[in-house]
């Protein structure tokens, strides 16, 4: 049992402004990662609120006006409209950018990683603090150089940059030559140092730090997940980092890496670039495994079914994610025999997520379940994701890929694994830890309707989204023709109904922050079984100064 | 939580899960309830919910692949899982079971949701490789090609050889089509306003219309080499099933061999700038009679314009 008493002779806990800017306390550095992602989710949010409005009726009605209000160009002219369809690339851009980087990221890996990893395996904090320090207090300055790049030019005429947010050059090369696009490089560069410090930590924490008794076979399912995330993070990291500085050399020095009149080759990029983007995807699935874990164990009173299964189920989906890429890349003109590996490859990765997806019901069969707001995001999660994962697979296939790459079926079907796979699981997160963390509990009844008005309003958003891709509308487009008008107005619809959902929950944490009910050490029972729950609610501010022992 | 919020909770948890399931199977029947009213070819149905009609083999290919077996067999996996789902949730809440088990293993289950994956995957897999394939080889007149029947290659069908090779460059905002055939004939194809296709060409949808399109005769194997000047393009038609992005320094090939005259239309595919959705491809499908005729105007004057004149479906 880990002993309540904080006291640390050496020196006083720093107070008031310090406390949070020099931090060396994972708690207290995962709450501000959580309050980041927060604040940056609301305006990425914002953004594709945009996008919606946009795309809710054809023709363009909103970009040409909105860049005369941001930019100052004269109402409704040419200038406007102009200024107007980039912008909306912008805002695609900045949606995707900010959506992985500034939320997905630091709430799961910044925010619940650092707060319950060192709790769950028993040690007082990470092995680096004042290195967590600088990965999370890096995110700021990063994000705020990304939003800054919206107001430098990007294309002649166009302000920010609008390449995607997989910036493919020559688009983000020569397509591009004002500053915008040299802020945004930047900001990934930070943004991913934090990142690879932030991985080289957790390694560490958890090769080093368990409790004595906690061999890594008797480490819980959500350690283990951060543990695979980290190595993927400090694998493909450096390979994005590689990748846009040779941008940013062809951009400003003189190298053309990607330039075909210089001997280079665009497609380059995109292998670079994708060798870290399919790892990225795991990494912002795995810790919603191991949160979906921990809380289907919980609600079901019941130990995880097959345990070792899904250990190596995650290690196998980081592993095999590695050697995947191409499969963003079939229409590029690679060879047919590439093509054939790469589907493969990208197939054998359904049958872990699949022992995943059986395991999570297994454990939850012949179990004692209640269906408290963190078992509604769990249960909603392996749902959503099986239909993200299914559509997954269809897109596997490079033949059936032909018809469907860079149309509406991709975005679908990646929106369905990420805001209706990773953001429930956030959400489950947020409301199983949220009593830990602060000390008091929420009311369930906001949040069983922030759950039942998200679910539909993302449903609503992204399953017709299916629908245009397969009939052909392609992605990232500011207007279509009218024949993809009905779907596109009910997915417009979805945002409205999502947007109220957001509110909700932002109500939910006022009403529970106003009310202060108090949270004992374990308010979900028999079935929390991690060493979390042996702690007050809120933990001290330094825990197990003791040890705990593992049986 | 109150005795009673569980319970409502756990109702409307259960409600929607199958309300869920039932409109999963109602959805694509309204839907076919609004094609019933004849999809068009060649472009897209306000509210379908699949393909656009085949005028290809490939396509033909592709859509029984996709609809045929990818579709049934993820269809089934969803209801499978949502039904586990219902069950576990009916069967195992706290009022219905509250004593829990505490078996985390079965040996046999395990072994069996590892290995019928692997099998689903398979039998995925062998119609993938011969779909991926067909689209990959342009014909050589010997080759025999799937169509629908994508399981066996005995009830494919041979394409002719390629007889007609047309290069398309992607460049920032429009298509410029080279008859590589005709003595390299050029033109370029820009997307027309709306008031430019009430004025020129009434009746061709908004968005998708250009001025000068690409004429291609009909049952004829075309070799399409795609490529860009200036930043990444991709050029696709869905009723054909194709697509290949247009990269610059580099020359992507890809074919088609379309059954049925007609106007097709396809979108960029690429991100490319600020005109990305304003750069279409339109394919007019005319006869071969048709294209003899506006092939030699076209090689003779390497005037687009003056062969349009020549085409009957133009006039």
């Amino acid at each position: 049992m880990a002993t309540a008493t904080a006291d640390h002779d050496a020196h006083a806990n720093p107070t008031g402004w310090k406390r949070y800017v020099y931090s060396t306390n994972h708690k207290d550095i995962g709450t501000m990662y959580l309050i980041f992602a927060i604040v940056a989710g609301i305006i990425g949010g914002a953004l594709s609120g945009f996008m919606r409005w946009e795309l809710a009726e054809p023709g363009i009605q909103v970009f040409p006006g909105l860049a005369s209000m941001v930019y100052g160009h004269e109402w409704q002219s040419a200038a406007a409209l102009d200024a107007g369809k980039h912008m909306y690339n912008v805002f695609t851009t900045a949606h995707g950018l900010i959506m992985v980087f500034f939320v997905v990221m630091p709430a799961l890996i910044g925010g619940y990683s650092n707060w319950f990893v060192p709790l769950m395996i028993g040690a007082p904090d990470m092995a680096f603090p004042r290195m967590n320090n600088i990965s999370f207090w890096l995110l700021p300055p990063a994000f705020i150089l990304l939003l800054m790049s919206m107001f430098f030019e990007g294309p002649p005429g166009g302000m920010g940059t609008g390449g995607g947010w997989t910036v493919y050059p020559p688009l983000s090369t020569s397509g591009q030559p004002g500053p915008a696009m040299d802020f945004a490089i930047l900001s990934l560069h930070i943004a991913g140092a934090s990142s690879i410090l932030g991985a080289i930590n957790f390694i560490t924490t958890i090769f080093n730090m368990r409790a004595p008794g906690m061999t890594m076979h008797k480490m819980p399912l959500f350690p283990w997940a951060i543990l695979v995330t980290a190595f993927l993070l400090l694998l493909s990291l450096p390979v994005l980092a590689g990748a846009i500085t040779m941008l940013l050399t062809d951009r400003n020095f003189g190298t053309s890496f990607f330039s075909p009149d210089g001997g280079g080759d665009p497609i380059l990029f995109q292998h670079l670039f994708w060798f870290f983007g399919h790892p990225e995807v795991y990494i912002m699935i795995l810790p919603g495994f191991g949160i979906v874990s921990h809380i289907v164990s919980t609600f079901s009173k019941k130990p995880i079914f097959g345990y070792l299964a899904m250990v190596y189920a995650m290690v196998a989906i980081g592993f095999v994610g590695f050697i995947v890429w191409a499969h963003h890349m079939y229409t590029t003109g690679i060879s047919l025999d590439t093509q054939r590996y790469f589907v493969f490859a990208t197939m054998v990765i359904a049958v872990p997520t699949g022992v995943k997806i059986f395991s999570w019901i297994a454990t939850m069969w012949g179990g004692s379940l209640s269906f408290r707001p963190p078992m509604q995001w769990a249960i909603g999660f392996i749902f959503l994701f099986t239909v993200g994962g299914v559509t997954g697979v269809v897109l596997a296939n490079a033949g059936a890929d032909r018809s469907l790459h860079d149309t509406y079926y991709v975005v679908a079907h990646f929106h369905y694994v990420l805001s209706l796979g990773a953001v429930f699981s956030i959400f489950a997160a947020w409301y199983y830890w949220y009593p830990k963390m602060f000390g008091h509990m929420y009311s369930e009844t906001l949040a069983t309707v922030h759950f039942w008005v998200m679910f539909i309003g993302v449903n609503l958003i992204f399953f017709p989204q299916h629908f245009l891709g397969l009939n052909g509308m392609p992605r990232r487009y500011i207007d279509y023709p009218e024949a993809f008008a009905w779907w596109n107005q009910v997915s417009s619809w979805g945002y409205v109904v999502t947007l109220v959902a957001v509110i909700i929950f932002l109500i939910t944490i006022v009403e529970a922050v106003m009310k202060k009910r108090p949270a004992g050490d374990n308010p979900w029972g028999e079935g929390a079984t991690t060493l979390e729950w042996t702690l007050p609610s809120p933990p001290p501010f330094h825990q197990f100064e003791t040890l705990p022992k593992i049986k | 939580m109150s005795q009673r919020e569980t319970d409502v909770s756990k109702l409307l948890a259960r409600l929607a899960k199958v309300i869920s399931v039932i409109v999963a199977w109602a959805l694509p029947a309204t839907a076919f309830a609004q094609e019933a009213g004849d999809p068009v070819t060649g472009q897209p149905t306000d509210g379908a919910i699949g393909f656009q009609p085949s005028v290809t083999t490939i396509m033909d290919a592709t859509a029984a692949f996709h609809d045929g077996l990818l579709m049934p067999i993820i269809t089934i996996i969803v209801i499978f899982v949502t039904a586990l789902l219902i069950w576990v949730m009916v069967r195992y809440n706290a009022k219905a079971n509250p004593k829990p088990a505490r078996f985390t293993h079965n040996t046999a289950i395990e072994i069996a949701w590892t290995v019928i994956p692997i099998l689903i995957l398979i039998v995925i897999a062998i119609p993938s490789f011969g779909v991926l394939s067909d689209q990959m080889t342009t014909p050589d007149g010997e080759r025999t090609y799937l169509g629908s029947s994508i399981f066996s290659r005995e009830g494919g069908e041979k394409v002719p050889a390629a007889e007609i090779t047309i290069t398309a460059t992607g460049v920032q905002w429009s298509w410029t089509y080279t008859y590589n055939d005709l003595d390299e004939a050029t033109y370029d194809s820009y997307m027309l306003s709306e008031e430019d296709i009430a004025a020129l060409k009434p009746g061709q949808p908004k968005l998708l219309a250009v001025d000068n399109e690409l004429v291609v005769p009909v049952n004829t194997t075309v070799r399409m080499l795609v490529t860009a000047t200036d930043v990444i393009h991709a050029f696709a038609v869905p009723a054909f099933g194709i697509k290949t992005d247009a990269v610059p320094g580099r020359i992507n090939e890809t074919w088609f061999n379309v059954r049925k005259e007609g106007m097709y239309y396809g979108q960029c595919s690429e991100l490319c700038g600020k005109d990305h959705a304003f750069m279409p491809i339109a394919v007019r499908v005319v006869s071969k009679e048709e294209y003899k005729a506006w092939s030699e105007k076209l090689k003779a004057e390497d005037d687009v314009e003056a062969a349009n004149l020549t085409l009957a479906s133009l006039n």
